[in-house]
């Protein structure tokens, strides 16, 4: 009986000794795993168990949207989704080296994740009632919404209230036109067909300020040289959440967690300031959404 | 068609949009068109020339790139004029005084040689020769193909939609979008609008021609 006592202890021990040295980064060549951080003991047969043993993940992310996935003609695409999928991984024990990033465009999302052609997508992805009958969302991770983009130069206008007589710019039958017309009728619209036709009026002076999401007008301000900037805060709200399957709860749970440790301990708003942050302010941080599924 | 009938003020603001825009850009197109064919067949040589030019240049671009240069290019160089309504008004009169332009000039040739002959020999000059005896004959034979110009100009008001002008097009994207369900039937109410503006347009110039007829 006392053998059987100490064996049971020694095996807790190694146990113990193993979780602490993946939990130490800096540990050099005593671990074999990756410096991605915690590695933690995932109940049998559930989705991260079966990623952490693979070693490898697919992730669904865009690939043209500056700021939080672009990708350069070669290597690995770059943004705060990428970075927050990074994350993800790196607590599975997977290296970003080996997380495959596959491109997902706003048509291809729901299929691609109920195929399984990805683990999961993190593409700039709006939760949505529609959405959420086909895909489950963790997060939401970030708060998007309509802003408004001046020239650098531009003092006068600080928000949506100081839009009275001004030029406002936008896309013909789009959802922030609709809402410029409905909530602030004083502003004078001129839609054309594409955002980037908003561009060249505002260089030139013909429209004070283009509206419309604030992560496409970052896309702009980061390729715009200091020409134009994002001003005050999104006064509508887009929650970005992290699609995986619809009856996959644990995982999303699991993911919700990993997203809450990443707000409390600075790591979510070092990934912003190193990516989107550069051109937006800081958010607030958002509010996790732990809903049922019908 | 709920939604046709809904949003009926706003589809009458289109329409009122795109009768203006065909209005204002109609008149100077015809008083420009005028002075071009007067240019084409006067006897200053450079007159001539720039005629010919013009309308060469002009007629053989299409609408959209002569939108494009006075929406994006020319605020380039600093002339930077208000979104919207007039810099399709100057896209849109300068590219059809080119085709009333032609139209004036086949009915200006359609008059015999001997009525200018004729208005020299009694020592008219050419202004006095052009405007009193060859012009008012011209416009006779030239009102079916100028009507017709009209009728173009109209439905070319619709280029204006992609450049931040609110006329009938824009507004039937907007509320095609807002009511994907009723698409079909907006759709056709849009076009039966710009039916509304042309074929009156026709009937008129049946009218007119009836009534200047002449003999020959």
């Amino acid at each position: 009986m006392k053998k059987a006592k100490w064996a049971a202890l020694g095996v807790a021990a190694a146990l113990a000794l193993a979780a602490c040295s993946s939990d130490t980064p800096g540990d050099d060549g005593m671990s074999p795993e990756p410096t991605g951080g915690a590695v933690s003991e995932f109940p049998e047969g559930s989705t991260m168990a079966k990623l952490q043993e693979a070693g490898t993940i697919t992730v669904g992310t865009k690939f043209d949207q500056p700021l939080f996935g672009l990708k350069a003609p070669s290597g690995a695409p770059e943004g705060f989704d990428v970075e927050i999928a990074t994350m993800i991984a790196g607590k599975l024990g997977i290296t970003p080296e080996n997380i495959k990033w596959v491109e997902t465009v706003s048509a291809n999302r729901e299929p691609f994740i109920q195929d399984g052609t990805v683990d999961m997508v993190v593409a700039t992805y709006t939760i949505n009632d529609e959405r959420k009958k086909l895909v489950s969302f963790a997060g939401p991770y970030y708060l998007a919404g309509q802003a408004l983009m001046t020239l650098s130069s531009n003092t006068d206008i600080n928000g949506p209230d100081d839009l009275a007589g001004k030029n406002v710019c936008s896309v013909e039958g789009s959802t922030p036109a609709q809402n410029i017309e409905k909530n602030y009728p004083d502003a004078k619209l001129s839609l054309f067909a594409a955002y980037t036709d908003c561009l060249e009026p505002l260089r030139n002076g013909q429209v004070d300020v283009v509206t419309t999401d604030n992560v496409i007008l970052a896309g702009y301000v980061a390729e715009s040289d200091g020409e134009f900037k994002v001003v005050g805060e999104p006064f509508t709200e887009e929650p970005y959440g992290i699609g995986v399957k619809l009856d996959d709860t644990d995982f999303r749970m699991w993911i919700n967690d990993v997203l809450e440790e990443s707000f409390s301990d600075g790591s979510w708003l070092a990934a912003w300031k190193a990516t989107a942050g550069t051109v937006l302010p800081d958010p607030a941080v958002p509010t996790i959404d732990r809903y049922e599924v019908n | 068609m709920e939604a046709f009938i809904d949003n009926f003020g706003l589809i009458w603001g289109g329409f009122l949009a795109t009768v203006s825009l065909t209005a204002v850009s109609g008149l100077i197109a015809f008083a420009w068109g005028t002075v071009l064919a007067a240019f084409r067949v006067s006897p200053v040589g450079p007159l001539r020339t720039f005629g010919t030019l013009y309308v060469e240049i002009v007629r053989n671009t299409p609408l959209t790139l002569m939108f494009f240069f006075w929406v994006f290019i020319v605020p380039t160089f600093g002339i930077v004029f208000p979104l919207g309504f007039w810099p399709a008004v100057v896209a849109l009169s300068l590219y059809t005084s080119a085709f009333v332009c032609e139209a004036l000039r086949a009915g200006i040739n359609s008059v015999g040689v001997g009525q200018a002959e004729a208005a020299r020999s009694v020592g008219f000059t050419f202004s006095q020769t052009l405007g009193h005896v060859v012009l008012p004959q011209a416009w006779r034979s030239a009102i079916p193909p100028l009507i017709s110009v009209l009728i173009a100009l109209t439905k070319n008001t619709s280029v204006a939609a992609g450049f931040a002008f609110t006329e009938l097009v824009a507004v039937s994207q907007r509320l095609i979008n807002a009511n994907p369900v009723d698409g079909f039937f907006i759709f056709v109410g849009i076009a039966a609008m710009y039916l509304v503006i042309t074929i009156p347009l026709g009937i008129l110039a049946g009218r007119l021609e009836r009534r200047v007829a002449f003999a020959r």
